[in-house]
């Protein structure tokens, strides 16, 4: 096998600014929503008092997980040992560093007071899993930035596998507190269950995988790049088995809960009665999200497709986004249960699946760090070297 | 010689007895001065000066009795509203997204279709799911067991809105003026009933429950409840009392009697 040559990207057409142009464009405008969410209030968005996490959330975990997930790859190949995945991991890590950037920008501009971030580093209440989760971000961006040094510098390459397999730990222990953030929801009943943790980290899995096969794809394209059959192959089997491990963990999750009398009325709700999230749920996150993306990777006339692999993940994306819609939007639409056996009506909206219409101002916001992710992933692979000359079949070790 | 030792020792006795007189009335308005201010404090037990931490020797509590809330009655609503200047404070935001501390709840019963009401506020927890969430510590428990928020360290994220199991707990979605002194508010952080604590550090009563008592309802008792002597402490033990989702074992401050 060659020696794998990593070159940076030249950057310098006006496609390559065109991009840059549009990714800032849109990150302009995303401030330019923060700007007036935080000046007038958030009475300008669809969230409430009964949906109290909107839109940006939607974003905001989706990227957080996805970031972690985009990290897979370069685990495969440092602990995992699979050689072909070498070439692969320092785009996979870059990615993920980027990904959580675009979704903690999304988290932190939808607080009330953004201004007061130091006081977020500053006092701590160590019960909060929420208070976890930022050291917890902290230490992604630490071991994963470390993680590259040792792949980009030859000095550290010994250091490369401690390296690795500390970033792995670390992403685990990530996507386990951002599923705790609403498995420790005792309350609420599409919540308080200890399998979101596992069902978050294998969602990341496929929802990450998906953001680097179309990033990985885009970028041998557009640099005119030689990506071989091999890695496309090899990356559309591993899409394959996480989104099927997904629907693995979707079924268990309704199943568990079609079980327990107490959710059937839950159950109802998201699966038959819930109008947009039943709908969101069915067509987006059951049907684009997993089972097309399935009949699409295993169907025997479309497996060697490339553009094909493009289209699965744009829909295993989708389908993310529908996922977390339901499960933060749904779950807080569905009505506390605070006095069974009882019908409830009230001034505040209480016994009533409330309503919530998310306004431009947070669609924007949330673009905006999708932009950012992207963005800097645009600029990244300008300025450093994290993309392989070439993927050719002849280049890449199949091992 | 022995009648002037004696004279001596009489007068030596008469100069001893005033001084023993002295000393002794001395002692006793020192021991009064010492003493008194615990006593005094003991008997009245809750009024507690303002240079002086809260005590754990009480936890505040309320008892509503819902057979006594009239359906349709909003005086506690009311008086809460204006006693924390929330009625009319924010134009701009939607139903959804006004502040409320406490409401009414309808309950009908699905078996019977008996119909009756009670006022839902902040369950002032003695293990709050507020706190426990809360990255900044913001949301807080005093050792009194009234929760509350400090808006100065609550940086809006709203988890606690999500942990709530009552729903008690509001955002304050656009800028505020005229806010009163007693409440102090803030755009961009959470807020919800304070159980009036600006009132109860002055020995006095939350409004909700002085509203309802006005009215003469009398559905609302507050008081200690770890005073055995205390209003709701006898109330509870004569009649008993429940929790809303007592099976979360969150220990709420606010009991209720006839669900």
């Amino acid at each position: 096998m060659k020696k794998i040559e990593y070159t940076r990207v030249e950057g310098k057409s006006a496609a390559y600014f065109g991009l840059l142009g549009g990714l800032g464009l849109i990150m302009l405008i995303g401030l330019l929503a923060v700007w007036r969410m935080e000046h007038e209030g958030h009475y300008i968005t669809g969230m409430s008092n009964q949906i109290i996490w909107g839109m940006p959330h939607v974003f905001a975990v989706f990227l957080i997980v996805a970031a972690s997930g985009a990290l897979n790859v370069a685990s495969i190949a440092s602990v995992f040992r699979k050689k072909m995945y070498d070439p692969l991991a320092r785009l996979s890590a870059l990615l993920a560093i980027a990904l959580l950037a675009g979704g903690l920008v999304v988290l932190l501009l939808d607080l009330g007071r953004p201004d007061r971030l130091i006081v977020a580093m500053t006092y701590y209440n160590f019960k909060s899993i929420f208070a976890w989760n930022i050291i917890l971000y902290t230490g992604f961006f630490a071991f994963v930035g470390l993680y590259l040094w040792t792949m980009m510098d030859h000095n550290m390459h010994r250091f490369k596998p401690y390296a690795g397999f500390a970033a792995f730990v670390w992403r685990l222990i990530l996507t386990t507190g951002t599923g705790s953030i609403f498995g420790f929801l005792v309350a609420r009943s599409a919540y308080d269950a200890a399998l979101l943790a596992p069902m978050f980290i294998v969602m990341s899995f496929a929802y990450g995988l998906a953001i680097y096969i179309l990033v990985l794809m885009a970028a041998y394209k557009w640099t005119g790049r030689e990506l071989g059959d091999m890695v496309i192959q090899r990356l559309r089997n591993l899409l394959g088995i996480f989104v099927g491990a997904t629907l693995y963990f979707v079924l268990v999750y309704h199943l568990t809960n079609l079980y327990i009398t107490e959710h059937h009325s839950l159950e109802k709700f998201l699966l038959l009665e819930g109008d947009i999230y039943t709908n969101v749920f069915w067509l987006g996150q059951v049907l684009v999200g997993i089972v097309i993306p399935l009949v699409l990777i295993y169907a025997p006339g479309v497996r060697n497709c490339r553009n094909t692999l493009g289209l699965v993940s744009a829909m295993v994306i989708i389908g993310g986004l529908c996922q977390m819609y339901v499960t933060i939007i749904g779950g807080q639409a569905y009505p506390l249960e605070m006095f069974p056996g009882y019908e409830v009506s009230s001034s505040f909206f209480d016994g009533v699946v409330a309503e919530y219409k998310p306004t431009v101002y947070e669609i924007a916001l949330g673009l905006g760090g999708v932009a950012l992710a992207l963005f800097a992933v645009t600029f990244g692979i300008k300025v450093l070297s994290f993309l392989p000359k070439s993927l050719a079949d002849s280049e890449v070790n199949p091992h | 010689m022995s009648e002037k030792v004696c004279e001596t020792a009489v007068k030596a006795q008469g100069v001893d007895q005033s001084r023993r007189d002295f000393l002794g009335k001395s002692l006793a308005v020192a021991g009064t001065i010492t003493v008194a201010p615990g006593v005094f404090l003991h008997q009245t037990a809750q009024a507690k000066p303002d240079d002086q931490p809260v005590t754990g020797e009480v936890r505040w509590g309320i008892l509503i009795d819902t057979n006594k809330c009239a359906k349709g009655c909003t005086d506690c609503v009311d008086a809460c509203n204006e006693e924390h200047g929330l009625t009319g404070s924010m134009p701009k935001s939607s139903d959804a997204q006004r502040t409320q501390y406490i409401r009414k709840v309808t309950l009908r019963e699905k078996a019977t279709g008996h119909e009756h009401s009670l006022p839902m506020l902040c369950q002032h927890c003695e293990h709050p799911p507020c706190v426990d969430v809360c990255p900044t510590g913001a949301s807080f428990k005093r050792v009194d067991g009234i929760v509350l928020v400090d808006k100065h360290i609550c940086i809006g994220c709203r988890y606690c809105m999500m942990a709530c199991p009552y729903k008690a707990r509001s955002f304050v979605h656009e800028d505020l003026t005229d806010q009163t002194l007693a409440s102090p508010r803030g755009k961009g952080t959470v807020e919800s009933c304070t159980l009036c604590v600006h009132r109860v550090d002055k020995d006095g009563t939350p409004a909700c429950v002085e509203a309802c008592n006005q009215a003469e309802h009398n559905a609302m008792i507050f008081g200690d409840l770890k005073d055995p002597q205390s209003d709701i402490s006898k109330a509870l033990k004569e009649q008993g009392g429940k929790q809303i989702r007592a099976d979360l074992q969150l220990n709420t401050g606010i009991r209720y009697q006839g669900i």
